[in-house]
Parts: structure tokens; C-alpha cells; sequence
């Protein structure tokens, strides 16, 4: 079992209610499945508006595995975790 | 565009946008309402995208209003690839900062929902492209693909409420495509949000002709056209037709011009047709009408103007061909560049194409007389309406411009003696010539004769004419017993003529050898009287000497009676 880097880009917009539960919920299930193996990025697009290209974002707050590939979009405030989890295609790992 | 109103001047009228559209402003009365979302519907094929990317381009190259297209199912290569054909250069006009296309794409499968979420990744991606070119027209092409990649419908549509909200806070003309549904105007239902200007396309196929009609569904704020009207997609984009625009306010001339045969031009009286008119030559088959165009074509080029001649039966060559067989050389003003022949089956393209062929090639060419030779089977390509909506838009674009039109059609022999054309052209035209076959017993002869020319006096005959190697000679007018005779009577009548003039010279001659007979038996009737007048008269002379001799001999012997005889005469006794 090859340790991946996951990728995680998770693209928000200012600090309205959905962005700030969608970072809090990512950073939680982050750190619960896949601690110490992931790299997490936020980005801000009312400070960066031409990355909204890049990643062809159209919903607020999307979450984007960029690695591994293939590449997944998770649109949401990432309330559910159980899709949030095989979304981004994660064995739950239940851990301290 | 001007203002229609007369009665409120002083009332503003709602602004807007020009499309610079051809015929497109006309129909909405200034373009699209500014600042505010416009639906363009219509289904597959029919020109959407492609008028919204004209659109925006003339905005950026008529108006300079910069613009932003949103494509949601093409990829920007794609878009400038498929409008390079008309003379759209979106990559020169991407590297000016004119314009500015976003492919944004929308995959279902890549995406997971978890929760609640918004589209103002849209907004932003919208408002940071706007924001950069200061973009004034936008145009979302389409936003219904949005509807196959988010699945919470409720809200997806609340998110396109606040996106044209939005919109139209930002002041900036939009433009959205959208799909037709079935029975519906969009297929999601699209047409609840954009409520001020709703334009339908429509890509019919009547007997096997495409045909694109266009309407405005609605336009809130402003009066509008209401009516279908055809478009087309030509090479320089999207062209509408509006028939009602077109306003009869136009110059005339008092010029005069030749039909090219001489005989015609005595009928007129003004020896000929306005310059700027419309003439309508009909008749049955085989009366000569191309000819006749011909000869006017002749007349104009002999003139130095130049002459178009579009041709729906003929070759330019056959048609060349014949009329040489008549006198009429066209070749040498085809060289010089002064006639030009355009042939085309009327079955190979729509009306309206052949109405913007027209429109381009007087265009191009600027010829000061167009012939159209025939008009009558324009009817295979449409039904009698369209043609005669297309001819009224054909003959008042020529008026306009000052061009002198001929048109020839034939006309049913049925209805010959209604004197109706099937197109309801007469009306239209100025001049109205017909062309007949006068059938005698045992031959065909032709006639011509002028049903009416607005603007002056004309000639109510019947004229012979025969188609010579010289030409369209008109006969002399032969008067017989019941009217105008032609054809072999007119021979007989012209035979009969003669033998009655000669009778009538003889009779004179007659007349006059009586006479002088006459005068000489009397002559000598009286040299005879006087002949013998004289001879009585000498009688009567003589008779008178010789009584007066005798009176005399007996007067003297009665004198010798009465004096004695000789006495010696006595002396003194």
C-alpha cells in the first residue's frame, strides 16, 4: 500500500456561514482519515477571482481532490461526511 | 432610431442596445433593452449561439461596447473556429481586451453535493470577466446546461433568479440562449426569469425548404414588430427581413427611360417608364416577354447604364444565344461589364435567399435597371403570400435606390381574361404591359397592349407586333369593319382596302370620260344650231335684200311710169 499525498483544494468565498462550516468540517474529517497524509489549500476567490477558471468552479464552497487523479469536485458546505468521504473516494478510518 | 411617436415626444423612450443586426433593430425599434436580460429561444440549428455572438461582436466593432461571452457547451476554440466563417475574429479581438470568452464547463459526473451550497463561484467567474474588459453586453450561452450538472433544482433556480438580478444590477445587456421545449418556450422553464425581451427562433421546413422565421415573443417597455419575419444566416452574419419597416417615403425622378422599342414608347404618353419605376410585362407562354426585357436591357446598356438581369429560366449563354436570333447583341455589354446575367434555378434556395442575393448584387453591382425574368415561378419556392411579401420588399428596395425594375411573369391561360396576375403584383408596379396571343381563325397572332402606367397617358390599343430578326416591331394600327383587325384579316383587310381605293379611282376616271363626252356631244350639238342659225340667217338676208331690191326695182319703175316720157323740152314757147 503506496502512501498517497492527497491534494485538497477547497475554493471559498469570503467568510459566509457555508465556507466557514465547509473548512471546519474538512479540516475535522482530515485530520479523523487521513491524518498526516494530505495537503490542504484554501482559496479565497473573492481575493483570487481568476482561479475560479483554472478548476472551472461554479458552486461555492467546492471542495477539488486534485490528487489523486482522477479529479473529483465536492460542491457543499461538506455536512455529510459519510459523501464527503466517498466523494473523495476515502476509507473511513476511525481514529483517535 | 427615429421615434415613431409624434403624439409624446416628450416622454423618454426605453433605452436601448443596438444589435447592428441587419433588419434586427428595425423589428425591436432600437436593439435590445439595455441593461437588461434578453431570452433568445429557438430550436437545434437554429442560429442562436450565433446570434448572440454577432451580438456581441458588432457591439465591440459598430458600438465599442466590450462583451463577454459565457459558453457553457463550447470551448472557446471551438466558438472562433465556427464564426470565422463570417469575419469574426475572436482571437484578435480576445488580444485587444474587446472581448472575453469563458468556456465554463459543467460535468455531472464529477460532481458530489454534501451539503448546502451556492453558485457564486459563477457570479465571481461572471464579475471578475466583466469587470476586467468593462464588458457592457454579456451573453450566456446556454445556462441550461447548469441543469444537467446540478441536480438540486430548487437551488439552481433560485441562484438564476439572483444571477439576472444580479445582472441587471451590474446595467449590463444580456443575452440567453436557450433550448425550445415542447410546448414551452425553453425547456426549463427559463422564460419565468428573463421577462423583458423574449425573441423566438424558428427553423422550418416547408416542401423541403428551410425556412428561418424570427418573432418577438415580447418586449416589455417598447413597441415592437409582432409579426414572423424570415431571416437568414448569410456570410456576414444574421440578416432579418422586415417587411413593415420599409416606409413609402422615397424620391422619384422625372426622368424618362426607353423600353428599348420605339413602337412601345409612342403608346406612353411620356414616351417611356419613370426612371425608378416598376414594370410588370405578362403574358401566356411564348409572347415574347423575355424579349421584350432583353430589348430594355439593350436600351440601357446602349445607353452607358448598367443593367442587371437575373434569370430564373435561361442560361446566360442560351439567353444570349436568342436574342441574337432577334438583333439584339447582349455579348459585347456582358464583356464591357455594363449587362450582368444572373441565372439560377428559383428551386434552389429559399425566397428569402434569393431576395439577400438580390439585395447584395444590387449592392455590388449598382446597376441603374434590374430585370427579373420570370417572377412567376418564384411560386414553386413559397406559397403565394410569401412570394408577394418578398417581391413587395423586392420592388420597394429597388424604388428606393432609384433602380428601374422590369419583371416578367407568366400568367395561367385560364385566367388570361381576368386580367390577374397570381401574385397580386399588379398593384404593386407602376406600369403594367400584357402581352396576348390574339387567336384568330387558323392563327396566333400577338398583341400588346398597356393595362395601366400610374403618372401619365397611355394608349388603349391592342397593338400587333412580330418578333423579327430585327427585333419587336410593332404593326401599324389597321381599322376593319368590327375594330382593330390583325393577323391574316389585317392583310385581307389591308387587300380589300386597296381594291376599294382603286374602285374608286376608275369610278372617277369613269366619271370623267362621261363627262367630257358629254361636253362634246354638246359642243357639237350647238356648233350644228349655230350652223344652222347662220344659214337661216343668211337666208333671211337674202330674202330681205331681195325684197328690198324689188322694193327698189318697183319703186323706180314706178317713178318711170309716173314721169312722161321724154318730151323734148320746150323752149320758149
Amino acid at each position: 500500500m503506496e502512501e498517497e499525498t492527497w491534494e485538497l483544494r477547497l475554493y471559498v468565498a469570503g467568510q459566509t456561514p457555508k465556507s466557514v462550516t465547509a473548512l471546519a468540517n474538512l479540516r475535522r474529517y482530515c485530520e479523523q482519515h487521513l491524518k498526516g497524509r494530505y495537503v490542504l489549500e484554501v482559496i479565497d476567490l473573492l481575493v483570487n477571482p481568476q482561479l475560479a477558471e483554472g478548476d472551472q468552479i461554479l458552486a461555492i464552497p467546492t471542495l477539488v481532490r486534485k490528487v489523486p487523479e482522477p479529479i473529483r469536485k465536492i460542491i457543499g458546505d461538506l455536512s455529510n461526511e459519510e459523501r464527503v468521504l466517498v466523494g473523495l473516494d476515502v476509507r473511513p478510518h476511525s481514529s483517535k | 432610431m427615429e421615434e415613431h411617436s409624434a403624439a409624446a415626444p416628450l416622454l423618454p423612450q426605453l433605452p436601448k442596445a443596438p444589435t447592428g443586426i441587419e433588419g434586427l433593430d428595425e423589428i425591436t425599434e432600437g436593439g435590445l433593452p439595455l441593461g437588461r436580460p434578453t431570452l433568445v429561444c429557438g430550436s437545434a440549428g437554429c442560429g442562436k449561439t450565433l446570434l448572440a455572438m454577432e451580438f456581441l461582436v458588432r457591439g465591440v466593432q459598430d458600438f465599442h461596447e466590450p462583451g463577454v461571452f459565457m459558453a457553457f457547451e463550447e470551448t472557446a476554440e471551438e466558438l472562433a473556429a465556427n464564426v470565422a466563417s463570417l469575419g469574426f475574429d475572436l482571437p484578435a479581438l480576445q488580444a485587444q481586451k474587446l472581448l472575453k470568452v469563458d468556456h465554463v464547463h459543467v460535468d455531472r459526473s464529477e460532481i458530489e453535493e454534501t451539503g448546502e451550497y451556492d453558485l457564486e463561484g459563477l457570479f465571481i467567474r461572471l464579475g471578475y470577466a466583466i469587470d476586467s474588459i468593462g464588458a457592457k453586453r454579456v451573453v450566456l450561452d446556454t445556462i441550461e446546461a447548469l441543469f444537467s450538472g446540478f441536480p438540486n433544482q430548487a437551488v439552481l433556480r433560485s441562484e438564476i433568479r439572483r444571477l439576472f438580478r444580479w445582472l441587471k444590477d451590474k446595467g449590463v445587456t444580456t443575452v440567453i440562449t436557450a433550448e425550445r421545449g415542447d410546448g414551452t418556450l425553453t425547456r426549463q422553464g427559463l422564460e419565468e426569469y428573463v421577462s423583458d425581451c423574449v425573441i423566438l427562433l424558428d427553423n422550418r421546413v416547408i416542401d423541403q425548404i428551410t425556412t428561418r422565421r424570427l418573432r418577438i415573443v415580447k418586449y416589455r417597455g417598447s413597441t415592437h414588430g409582432t409579426n414572423e419575419y424570415p431571416y437568414l444566416i448569410s456570410e456576414d452574419g444574421i440578416a432579418v427581413l422586415p417587411v413593415t419597416s420599409l416606409q413609402l417615403n422615397h424620391e422619384v425622378s422625372d426622368q424618362m427611360v426607353s423600353s428599348g422599342i420605339p413602337g412601345l414608347d409612342e403608346m406612353f404618353g411620356l414616351r417611356g417608364f419613370y426612371k425608378g419605376s416598376s414594370v410588370l410585362v405578362t403574358g401566356t407562354a411564348g409572347t415574347a416577354k423575355t424579349t421584350l426585357g432583353a430589348a430594355f436591357a439593350q436600351e440601357i446598356c446602349r445607353r452607358g447604364g448598367r443593367c442587371l438581369l437575373f434569370a430564373f429560366e435561361e442560361s446566360p449563354k442560351q439567353l444570349i444565344r436568342n436574342m441574337r436570333s432577334v438583333g439584339m447583341d447582349l455579348a459585347p455589354f456582358v464583356e464591357q461589364g455594363l449587362l450582368h446575367i444572373e441565372a439560377s434555378r428559383p428551386t434552389i434556395s429559399g425566397l428569402e435567399r434569393h431576395l439577400v442575393t438580390i439585395h447584395k448584387m444590387v449592392g455590388e453591382f449598382r446597376p441603374d435597371a434590374v430585370i427579373i425574368d420570370p417572377i412567376s415561378n418564384l411560386i414553386t419556392v413559397g406559397n403565394i403570400n410569401e412570394v408577394r411579401s418578398m417581391l413587395t420588399r423586392l420592388i420597394d428596395f429597388l424604388k428606393v435606390n432609384g433602380i428601374t425594375a422590369l419583371f416578367t411573369a407568366l400568367i395561367n391561360t385560364r385566367t388570361n381574361q381576368n386580367e390577374m396576375t397570381e401574385e397580386g403584383v399588379s398593384s404593386l408596379v407602376d406600369v403594367w404591359i400584357s402581352v396576348r396571343d390574339l387567336e384568330g381563325i387558323g392563327e396566333r397572332n400577338r398583341g400588346i397592349s398597356i393595362l395601366k402606367a400610374r403618372g401619365m397617358a397611355h394608349s388603349n390599343q391592342v397593338r400587333e407586333f412580330v418578333v423579327t430578326s430585327r427585333g419587336i416591331e410593332l404593326l401599324d394600327v389597321v381599322i376593319g369593319p368590327t375594330g382593330i383587325v390583325t393577323g391574316a384579316s389585317r392583310l385581307t383587310q389591308q387587300l380589300q382596302e386597296q381594291a376599294q381605293t382603286l374602285a374608286a379611282q376608275q369610278e372617277i376616271e369613269r366619271r370623267d370620260r362621261e363627262l367630257e363626252r358629254r361636253r362634246r356631244m354638246l359642243e357639237a350639238n350647238i356648233a350644228n344650231l349655230r350652223t344652222e342659225f347662220e344659214s337661216v340667217e343668211e337666208e333671211l338676208r337674202q330674202i330681205s335684200t331681195d325684197e328690198q331690191s324689188r322694193q327698189q326695182s318697183l319703186t323706180a319703175g314706178k317713178q318711170r311710169i309716173a314721169t312722161p316720157p321724154h318730151l323734148p323740152t320746150t323752149s320758149a314757147d
